[in-house]
């Protein structure tokens, strides 16, 4: 019964594995995540909603709210729109230079987002390539929300385009073709056959986007100015009002912006799992 | 004549697809393309529908010159061998497609929906997703939505390629009656001879790019323009120096031993040739023999009843002549034959 007793000393190894590989991951995001993000919720639950109630009071805790869901709202909107069309442009077309482009949409993933500041600082403001020309023209970007805007797009770019462009390579073009050869037009055939392929993917890119960009916070800080009450979106709040010891106020404005994404990983979790066009449910 | 196609070529970098292929396709009749894999039938059905733009040449279809045309307005119905369904339309909407894009008045959509899923046998499942269909159903709904627009010509690329071979068989039956049915000129390309031969009225050969030829059935079969169509279109055999058929060659049993044998023949017909049985093998109601002679191994294929009949087996000496008014072609150099 050699066999028999290899096999049941291996299954005991692995089940030791398993429980340790458990018992490390479990402590590891505890330390990690777990129990910072429960302080958090302490820290603005300390006094009951007091604290809530007194930061949302606060007339530039209100406005950095506001300003960073106007940013995430145009942000979504910008990088949907670009996204969707550099993703269709990246898998249904040839043309020169395609494989620079594709390197060059995950940039903003691997510079760091000061560095996406500074660089569009050099750029949009008074003193840099374009910038003097738009100001004459009444128009501040840097320091100004459509700064921000800039800023967190640029930071958001890949998400849309790196959940679409694999679906879009997945679905072929047959469909795409069968639709043309019935009389569609390109704009007919988008909205009605690809469109409706791609949703999915377009919904969990939008919800990463979203995430993202109420998150952000090195690249808004360099273009801002984080002037309170013009400029100042939640995060550079949180991080003013801490450093000014008014750790309630902060707590609470994290607590909100914690509150927002997790309710948006819950909504991609539950995507994924529902989604037709997630690899576990194709037909 | 519905489709015209004038000197057309289409290279994809280095490989020439098509190379400076004209031919015509009849009204109204079922035409094949067929040839092996790579061969460019399937460019060149691309090209006709207007999916891909040849390098040079022109495409006419019903007398109007469509090699500028774009797709959706050839009028062409294109059924793809994945079938392409609309995966998140109903199987009635896939076929309501080109009719609403056409604007089409809602009650006579619904009309003409109705009137073609009858036709393909899918009326009880026009509200069904096409993942709740077979293959064989999909491909039928492809069919469908593709004469939903009433083209002028319908074009299938492998419609039955990606079917397994009991449903292939229904299908193709049943796409012959429906021809017969609703006679629109159309084209399909197929690399299955059988296929073929058994469905088309007529059948262009198209090998690497240029076509072989052109003709019914019964043409290729009996009179190949060349041994590729031969040899594409049924088995051949090599015997003294011309390709035929395998169940085209004559077989007598000859009086004498293994050492005589393989002598070549000066005693009986024009091009017989004398061998030895070296192999038989039985398949159903035929049996296969190889038999060598002097410079080749010759197969024959003979019924059950005739090799009974003649004793034939391993070892016994023959004479083989190609049968009176069999098809023969030149034979090609010795490594290019196959036995198929």
């Amino acid at each position: 019964m050699a066999d028999t007793s290899t096999v049941a000393r291996t299954a005991d190894g692995s089940r030791g594995v398993r429980y340790g590989l458990r018992a490390l991951v479990v402590v590891y995001l505890v330390l990690l995540v777990g129990w910072p993000v429960s302080l958090v919720v302490r820290g603005a639950f300390a006094d009951g909603l007091e604290t809530l109630r007194t930061a949302l009071s606060d007339p530039s805790v209100v406005f950095a709210l506001q300003l960073t869901a106007s940013v995430a709202v145009q942000v979504v909107v910008l990088n949907t729109l670009f996204g969707v069309g550099i993703s269709l442009l990246l898998v249904r077309y040839d043309f020169p230079g395609k494989s620079l482009l594709n390197a060059l949409l995950d940039l903003p993933l691997s510079v760091s987002p000061i560095v996406v500041g500074l660089s569009l600082v050099l750029v949009y403001g008074k003193d840099g390539w374009f910038g003097g020309t738009l100001e004459s023209a009444g128009m501040q970007v840097i320091f100004a929300p459509p700064g921000i805007v800039l800023a967190t797009a640029f930071v958001c770019l890949p998400l849309v385009i790196r959940e679409v462009v694999p679906v879009l390579t997945e679905i072929g073009t047959d469909e795409e073709l069968a639709a043309t050869s019935l009389g569609a037009t390109w704009f007919q055939t988008f909205r009605r056959i690809t469109l409706p392929a791609i949703r999915w993917a377009v919904v969990y890119g939008v919800v990463l986007t979203l995430a993202r960009a109420l998150g952000e916070f090195g690249a808004v800080k360099v273009v801002s100015g984080n002037f309170e009450g013009r400029t100042q979106t939640s995060t550079l709040l949180v991080e003013q009002r801490y450093q000014d010891f008014e750790q309630g106020t902060a707590f609470a404005v994290a607590f909100l912006l914690a509150s927002v994404s997790v309710a948006c990983i819950v909504a991609v979790t539950f995507l994924r799992s529902d989604s037709p066009s997630s690899p576990k449910a194709t037909s | 004549m519905s489709i015209e196609i004038r000197n057309v070529r289409k290279t994809f970098g280095d490989f020439v697809a098509l190379d400076d292929v004209s031919v015509s396709v009849p009204t109204g009749r079922l035409t094949a393309l067929l040839g092996p894999s790579g061969g460019g039938k399937s460019t060149l059905l691309r090209v006709v529908a207007g999916l891909e733009q040849p390098d040079a040449g022109t495409v006419e279809i019903e007398g109007r010159d469509a090699t500028n045309l774009p797709a959706r307005r050839r009028n062409v119905g294109f059924v793809f061998q994945h079938y392409a369904a609309f995966k998140h339309l109903s199987v009635a909407r896939n076929v309501a497609f080109g009719l609403e894009i056409r604007r089409t008045p809602k009650a006579e959509t619904a009309e003409r929906v109705d009137e073609l899923l009858r036709l393909v046998h899918l009326e009880s499942f026009a509200h069904r997703l096409p993942s709740q269909l077979s293959g064989g159903q999909r491909q039928r709904m492809a069919l469908a939505r593709a004469l939903a627009i009433r083209p002028s010509v319908l074009l299938l690329d492998e419609p039955f390629g990606a079917l397994d071979a009991k449903v292939r068989k229904e299908l193709r039956d049943w796409l012959r009656r429906l021809h017969d049915e609703i006679p629109v000129t159309t084209v399909f390309v197929t690399h299955d001879q059988e296929e073929a031969l058994e469905v088309a009225d007529e059948i262009v050969v198209v090998n690497e790019g240029r076509i072989e030829q052109v003709g019914s059935p019964d043409d290729l079969y009996d009179r190949p323009a060349n041994d590729f169509v031969m040899g594409f279109l049924g088995p051949v055999t090599r015997l003294g120096g011309v390709l035929v058929r395998p169940h085209d060659v004559a077989v007598e049993v000859v009086a004498g031993d293994v050492e005589t044998a393989g002598a070549p023949a000066d005693d009986g017909a024009p091009g017989s040739v004398r061998g030895v049985v070296s192999r038989t093998t039985r398949v159903g109601f035929e049996v296969r023999a190889e038999v060598t002679t002097a410079d080749e191994v010759v197969s024959v294929v003979v019924t059950r009843a005739e090799a009974r009949t003649l004793g034939l087996e391993a070892g016994v000496a023959v004479r083989l002549t190609p049968a009176e008014g069999a098809p023969t072609a030149a034979a090609p150099r010795e490594e290019a034959v196959g036995v198929g």
